[in-house]
């Protein structure tokens, strides 16, 4: 199509792949400056503390533009941290052994059915998860267990597990792969057996990838909004147990984002709960970064 | 086949581009768009037809596109009073979102949307100098009900409000304290944004802030209405357009008054609003001729069969 085919060869590919990849830190970027912007109106604008935003408990901002109100956002906080780490409680040990299972126990099976399987199962939208969990997990919890309301942390940590478990495998069995030939075969000349070798040769081996699969686990499992609040039943109080419904940032967020007066004190401490997970994730994603460069320089 | 591959590549890009067009004429207000999208996007034979058929079939129809957004309350009415509308004026589009109260009065006042829905008054949820230029049309009345599990509703049929406002506001904890079956009370309420939940605040429970941090709390009416019938124990409060066709609950009466049409009509029955379409500046067009039509008196029946109170027959006002 071009007569000039040392531009279609080099610089029009190049151009493309960098254009496109400029966009992307632009875009990442300016999502951050938006909800610093917006986000940081409850400080600035309305005059609250960061310690009351963060550990306190009383929240009951004025849905208007004089402000006044209470901006405690501990609850959702301690919310979402609770159902996130119960569900990788539950998710860690299944991920950990399904891709032990996958790569080692019986690799072939692990390629061809097991692998596909649980990638389906990162396919699957949160809809369709929260929706089963309401039907299934909600009226078991209250009528078989007879607990409480059904909606619970309980509820809520089982479906996230069930979320995070496929990004966990798939990268806990990635990491076990890269482990080298080497120190397997090694283990087995020393006489160890295949179980000896997998606990005291590939686990720590594989150790950052073991804590990186965690980690975005848990980066996914804090951002995720829909399935959740469809079964945490958003009760403004800190659990008193894991069968006690709770809230969290992101139901509290979606529940009101809608109705709440744009650029008021309810509306701006929403959006500083967003800038919060913003936060969040970025912290992660710094951790992740930091253990596999420490696991770099160790191996 | 790399030609092949290259054809469908600019084919879509092509693709895309047009509809980047035609959405960002959508979205601005320009009269004309309507026409030009269509010539844009249909093959130009076609469109020629259609042009020498046009003005003889439009000349006294309306045309033009409306956007609208907002209250889920609403949102059912507006749809379907769309729908009605469009059967008798083909040449008009009618694009309605739900979202909230706060977010259709915000766009309706930026010039997002030609008509913003709202379950409450454009001044509650915007800044003085925002609001001013919003025309208010109050199109229908809303009645709010609250409505219990089965097992409750069939031995209480009414509360007074004073034990309503108890059971809403977390002190009453047992439905046998006010005449109802051995069990705890499940509240089941919406978010404090909401507009149904600000209505039924104000006049159900005269003011009095419902305990939310013993209550459940779902994001739209239809959820609601799940919850409390799933759930033993159960009360909660949505409008009556969501009771139509809908046995799964029972209402409750306020101090003896039941929570129908006939009674908010009369004024004996306190929780209800008026549900709010603006529009910045004066109605005109096409989003005046929707309005009028959902103000109309053919509608008005309609109206009633899903659910909502013809403004114009209220023997009461506020």
């Amino acid at each position: 199509m071009f007569k000039n085919g040392m531009f279609q060869k080099e610089y029009l590919g190049r151009t493309i792949v960098t254009i496109c990849g400029f966009f992307m830190i632009v875009l990442t970027f300016f999502i951050g400056i938006f909800l610093v912007y917006k986000g940081s109106g409850t400080f600035t604008k309305y005059g609250h503390s960061i310690t009351e935003f963060l550990f306190s408990s009383e929240w009951d901002p004025a849905d208007n533009f004089t402000g006044g109100g209470k901006v405690g956002a501990a609850i959702y906080i301690f919310g979402s941290i609770s159902t996130c780490m119960l569900a990788l409680c539950i998710a860690t040990p299944f991920s950990i052994a399904s891709a032990i299972f996958m790569t080692m126990i019986s690799p072939k099976l692990g390629k061809r059915i097991y692998r596909p399987a649980v990638e389906i199962f990162v396919g699957i939208p949160s809809v369709v998860y929260g929706w089963i969990g309401l039907t299934i997990l909600v009226p078991v919890i209250r009528d078989r267990m007879h607990q409480g309301f059904g909606f619970s942390v309980l509820a809520a940590s089982i479906v996230l597990a069930v979320m995070i478990f496929p990004s966990i495998t798939t990268v806990v069995a990635d990491a076990i792969e890269n482990v080298p030939k080497e120190y397997i075969e090694g283990s087995y000349a020393l006489g160890s057996t295949r179980w000896q070798s997998i606990y005291r040769i590939i686990i720590p081996t594989a150790k950052t990838g073991v804590l990186t699969g965690v980690i975005l686990g848990l980066a996914r499992a804090f951002g995720e909004a829909l399935a959740v609040a469809m079964v945490i039943g958003k009760m403004r109080a800190f659990p008193k147990n894991i069968f006690s419904p709770t809230s969290n940032l992101t139901a509290a967020i979606t529940s009101d984002m809608g109705g709440a007066a744009n650029g008021g004190e309810y509306n701006i401490a929403l959006w500083t709960m967003a800038l919060l997970l913003f936060v969040i994730s970025l912290l992660f994603i710094f951790i992740v970064h930091f253990i596999t460069r420490s696991g770099e320089k160790h191996a | 086949m790399r030609k092949m591959k290259r054809v469908l590549a600019v084919a879509l890009a092509g693709v895309l581009v047009l509809s980047m067009v035609a959405c960002s004429n959508k979205s601005s207000k320009e009269k004309d768009t309507e026409t030009a999208t269509t010539e844009e996007t249909t093959s130009p034979d076609n469109s020629a037809t259609e042009e020498s058929e046009a003005p003889a079939a439009t000349e006294a129809s309306i045309t033009g596109s409306i956007t609208g957004s907002g209250s889920s309350a609403l949102l059912p009415l507006a749809q379907d009073a769309a729908d009605k509308f469009k059967a008798t004026n083909p040449d008009v589009s009618i694009t309605l979102n739900a979202g909230g109260s706060g977010e259709g009065l915000k766009q309706v006042a930026e010039g997002t949307v030609d008509i913003g829905n709202s379950d409450v008054e454009a001044e509650a949820k915007l800044e003085a100098d925002q609001a001013k230029d919003l025309v208010d049309h109050k199109v229908c009345v809303i009645t709010m009900a609250p409505i219990a599990n089965k097992d409750v509703s069939e031995k209480v049929k009414s509360l007074t409000k004073e034990q309503l406002i108890g059971i809403f506001t977390g002190k009453t904890t047992n439905w046998k304290d006010v005449g109802g079956p051995d069990e705890a009370v499940v509240l089941v309420t919406r978010p404090e944004t909401s507009g149904t939940r600000a209505l039924f605040t104000k006049y159900a429970l005269d003011g009095k802030e419902e305990a939310s941090n013993a209550s459940l709390e779902t994001d739209d009416s239809g959820t609601l209405l799940q919850s409390v019938a799933s759930q033993k124990g159960a009360i909660g409060y949505v409008a009556l357009s969501y009771l139509v066709n809908n046995d799964t609950v029972g209402t409750i009466g306020i101090d003896g008054v039941e929570p129908t049409l006939e009674n908010t009509y009369n004024g004996t029955y306190p929780v209800w609003g008026y549900e709010h379409m603006y529009t910045k500046g004066e109605a005109k067009d096409a989003a005046k001729a929707y309005i009028d039509y959902v103000m109309s008196d053919d509608y008005g029946s309609q109206m009633e069969a899903l659910g909502y109170n013809v403004a114009s027959k209220m023997t009461v006002t506020r």
